[in-house]
């Protein structure tokens, strides 16, 4: 049987409004998608079904988990966050400037972390051989950054805006247009892998990997808002995209990396 | 709203996991991301397996990451892991004299990985462990679990973790030593032998 955004659609507003149920009930507000949205196909036999088991960090400060690994100027080049710049010859599309900062959950800045970013060209098509979208590839991007965050833990990007593209998940699924992230905090807890969007984009309603994120304040932390003041005259227009790493850390290490 | 007010606490809240999708292969692994042990060392022991999805399919798509201490229990702080090479951009390898604790590893389209790395030490009561994050196409959040390695008994049976699990799900997070001296370590998403993963509170 053909599954159509209808059906999807209809399932988004079910699990959606499970979620409101679940919160209007007493649960606690959920910031990440359960491991088990079946929206997104892939999802269904790919999640645990046995309950995680809980570690309490505060119970022992050895734990392996909260140490992180690091990375350094020898593991980045000059360019590494320049994607315009990584070819001889200038990609096609609509520069930008992506920035923010990497903050713990108690809002300080993680220092010196490794931050890594790939995305599809601005026709929405990455440089990946398993790739099957038709949309043309460009032979001056890439689509793969690095940087490490400074001092306040700002990271900062120079590449294209990557178009939306179609996917399989059902007939004429959409992914809107993102930046996929990956990000180390002080501890290998906090570790996150993500994906940025940008405002406004119509097809928000109508993506279940978007949708998994049910609770709305949180959906919207992960589309970056446009700032003109980190737009580079004639040359790129600007976001700005703050994230803040979940998960346990032990902050008496923290000064010490 | 993505620009955090810090001087709020209540403010300041997580932003949300995404899967790593199916075509992050040419962004995050790189040359050497399996081999953390620097050469000859005579500590290194290889662990290696499969990653399986709910009807026992293997994942052709999975990263792991493995993060370890040395074999004397310490965490490094040591950068090098991804070195660059600043005239082609591309990757140097490890310099196979330093130990990161740090590996990245894509499984096969077989749905198999390994890593050589040094043998962990124990740290406070744990039998030695080293730490795994899976992330795969299809999975939302990531998952971590652990590699215990068989041998020591009287440490695994003190360890607080394995402590509290069952006989059944206790043994998926220990790895089975094979006669080429290998270590067999399968990761079951879903399903029969799922595999213990673990939430950090």
């Amino acid at each position: 049987m053909t599954l159509t955004q209808h059906d999807i659609d209809q399932e988004i507003a079910a699990e959606h409004a499970a979620y409101e149920k679940r919160v209007a009930d007493g649960s606690p507000v959920e910031h990440h998608p359960r491991r088990d949205y079946a929206p997104y196909r892939s999802s269904v036999l790919r999640h645990p079904k046995q309950p995680l088991v809980a570690i309490d960090v505060a119970k022992d400060p050895e734990l392996v988990e909260l140490s992180s690994p690091a990375f350094g100027e020898r593991d980045i080049t000059g360019i590494d966050n320049d994607l315009t710049r990584q070819h001889t010859g200038e990609p096609v599309g609509e520069r930008i400037t992506v920035s923010g900062r990497l903050l713990d959950r108690d809002g300080r800045p993680v220092r010196g972390q490794l931050v890594e970013i790939w995305q599809a060209n601005s026709a929405g098509r990455y440089a990946h051989q398993r790739e099957q979208h038709d949309a043309p590839l460009d032979p001056n991007f890439t689509g793969v950054g690095r940087t490490l965050t400074d001092a306040d833990g700002f990271y900062r990007f120079t590449t294209v805006q990557p178009g939306p593209y179609p996917w399989r998940n059902h007939v004429n699924a959409w992914r809107p247009a993102h930046i996929h992230f990956s990000l180390f905090g002080t501890a290998f807890t906090q570790r996150l892998v993500t994906q940025m969007y940008f405002p406004n984009d119509p097809l928000f309603p109508y993506d279940p990997i978007l949708q998994s994120v049910t609770d709305d304040a949180a959906r919207q932390r992960l589309v970056a808002t446009y700032d003109h003041s980190l737009s580079v005259p004639e040359f790129s227009l600007g976001y700005h995209w703050d994230i803040v790493l979940d998960g346990p850390h032990a902050t008496w290490i923290e000064e010490g990396r | 709203m993505t620009k955090i007010d810090t001087s709020s606490p209540e403010n300041v809240l997580p932003t949300p996991s995404h899967t790593v999708g199916p075509f992050y292969g040419y962004a995050l692994p790189f040359n050497g991301g399996e081999d953390v042990a620097p050469l000859g060392h005579p500590d290194t022991v290889t662990v290696h397996g499969y990653v399986y999805d709910g009807e026992g399919r293997p994942l052709p798509d999975a990263l792991v990451e493995v993060w370890g201490p040395d074999p004397d229990g310490n965490l490094p702080a040591v950068d090098g892991s991804m070195r660059r090479d600043p005239a082609s951009g591309g990757f140097l390898g490890r310099n196979g004299v330093e130990f990161t604790g740090f590996g990245r590893i894509q499984t096969d389209t077989d749905g198999h990985w390994y890593v050589r790395t040094l043998r962990p030490g124990a740290r406070g009561q744990n039998a030695p462990y080293l730490s795994v994050c899976v992330f795969a196409r299809g999975l939302l959040v990531h998952l971590f679990t652990r590699v215990y390695l068989p041998g020591d008994e009287a440490a695994l049976a003190a360890d607080p973790l394995l402590a509290q699990l069952d006989e059944e799900r206790r043994g998926t997070l220990i790895a089975k030593r094979e006669d080429s001296g290998a270590y067999r370590f399968d990761i079951r998403l879903q399903g029969e032998g799922e595999t213990v993963f673990l939430e950090f509170r």
